[in-house]
């Protein structure tokens, strides 16, 4: 039944088939499709894009209350930057302001009922963290040259540790990637499938007559709550995200800590 | 697109799947007709592709995903570092340029605010000292003036008293003589009437004698 199946919001279906090479038959070959989750990062993307434009249309010294939040996003993502990066870091800010718009508006547009959530397919997001990682070894080393290694070297220990240290904070280093991924991908999956199971059991309870709706009380609670509950996960997820990419590009940019 | 992917899999048993055994028995019937009638096997099995392999984790989809995924992020990018954020970074120095400009005017003007006031001070003490100045000056002509004239009253009425005192003097020096007289007319009567005529020269000499004594 595919109203109650909680896997269901995560299937990815062709909107507009496109197939690179194979033999013609389908699904030989790259599937290039145009899918629903392309089409929710195009609408993820014109939404930013509109919503910053917009809030700068009409230079007022006094904002708006649209100017006002665009300003509060831009000085936010911004402080939040400088605080990590410092100064040097700002180059970075358009990537990382990118970033975080990206993921809050992917991970808000899932909580809108029949809505695809782009953040909770793995890939996307460990196409994600592989672009941040690799904006930091490729500015690091260019940047840097061989210093950059110095991260894998903190400063002030003693030589007869490093043989322990320096494994440790390459294994480290190489985790990143994955826990930058991970997390955010599992927050929002999990998160989904939970309210979808607890949004299940009120429908399935509804459906079996009098004291299925007595019991479909306390389920209907926990997906209200939930449902709170996810809105925070995924502005807190987007401002993980955010965080430690800024921190992660704080290496890049003073390798030596 | 699951469902191709499944399809695909279907027709290519090479192409083993660590789901295999479990798609052998689930959703045997769609796999057993390797034709391309995908969408027949959607509609009738379409709660349970779900189920055939976990929608996140089907590599089928991931050419897709990453291929919009770098075209929509690139756009993004590039939108916003070109277009979006220079347009709220210059609205957010511009404001940031008036209150500074706005601030140096504010504290330009206070300068100006207390240089007025120290020099309104300034004069105040000035003109205070002046008019202390021209006080004492007037007060000192007063008293020069007041002076001079007292001095010449008091000579004047000096003098008027030597010569009143003078007159004086002169009216009783004439009165004195005429005294004498007088004793001398008041004696010869006094004695004319007790003795009869005497000469008038004994009796005046009489006076004098007795004047002097």
């Amino acid at each position: 039944m595919a109203g109650t199946d909680p896997i269901h919001q995560f299937v990815i279906e062709d909107m507009i088939p496109i197939h690179v090479g194979g033999d013609g038959t389908a699904g030989s070959g790259l599937n290039l499709s145009f899918t629903n989750s392309s089409l929710f990062m195009v609408l993820t993307v014109l939404a930013i894009t509109t919503f910053v434009l917009l809030a700068s249309s009409r230079k007022q010294l006094v904002p708006s209350r649209l100017q006002l939040t665009g300003e509060l996003a831009y000085e936010f993502v911004a402080n939040m930057l400088r605080s990590s990066a410092g100064t040097e870091g700002m180059k970075f800010f358009p990537f990382v302001f990118s970033l975080f718009a990206f993921v809050l508006t992917a991970n808000m547009f899932g909580m809108i009922p029949y809505f695809f959530t782009v953040t909770s397919h793995i890939i996307v997001t460990v196409a994600l963290a592989l672009l941040v990682m690799s904006v930091v070894v490729i500015y690091g080393f260019v940047r840097h040259g061989f210093k950059f290694l110095k991260l894998f070297v903190p400063s002030g220990v003693p030589a007869y540790v490093l043989p322990i240290v320096v494994p440790i904070e390459i294994i480290s280093f190489l985790s990143r990637p994955i826990s930058l991924s991970v997390r955010l991908f599992g927050n929002i999956l999990a998160g989904h499938i939970t309210l979808k199971v607890f949004a299940g059991f009120v429908v399935s309870l509804g459906a079996a007559g009098f004291l299925g709706w007595l019991g479909a009380i306390l389920p209907l609670f926990m997906t209200v709550a939930l449902t709170a509950l996810e809105f925070l996960v995924a502005a807190v997820q987007a401002y993980v995200f955010a965080v430690l990419t800024s921190m992660y590009l704080n290496d890049a940019v003073h390798p030596s800590h | 697109m699951v469902t191709q992917a499944y399809a695909q899999e279907a027709a290519a048993p090479a192409e083993e799947h660590v789901d295999g055994a479990v798609d052998a028995t689930h959703a045997d019937p769609a796999h057993a007709d390797p034709t391309a009638d995908t969408h027949a096997t959607t509609e009738a099995h379409g709660g349970e592709h779900g189920s055939d392999i976990f929608p996140p984790f089907d590599p089928a989809t991931f050419p897709s995903q990453l291929l919009w995924l770098a075209i929509c992020f690139a756009a993004l990018y590039l939108l916003m570092s070109k277009v979006a954020l220079p347009r709220v970074g210059s609205l957010l120095a511009d404001r940031k340029a008036r209150i500074d400009a706005d601030l140096a005017a504010a504290d330009a003007s206070r300068q100006k605010t207390d240089a007025a006031i120290a020099a309104y001070e300034a004069a105040l003490a000035d003109a205070k000292s002046k008019a202390q100045g021209i006080a004492a000056q007037t007060s000192d002509a007063i008293k020069t003036e007041l002076a001079s004239k007292r001095q010449a009253v008091e000579a004047d009425l000096s003098a008027k008293v030597a010569t009143a005192e003078a007159r004086i003097a002169s009216t009783k020096a004439e009165a004195m003589t005429h005294v004498d007289e007088i004793a001398a007319e008041t004696a010869q009567t006094v004695v004319t009437q007790l003795v009869g005529d005497i000469p008038s020269e004994s009796v005046k000499a009489a006076v004098a004698k007795a004047s002097k004594e």
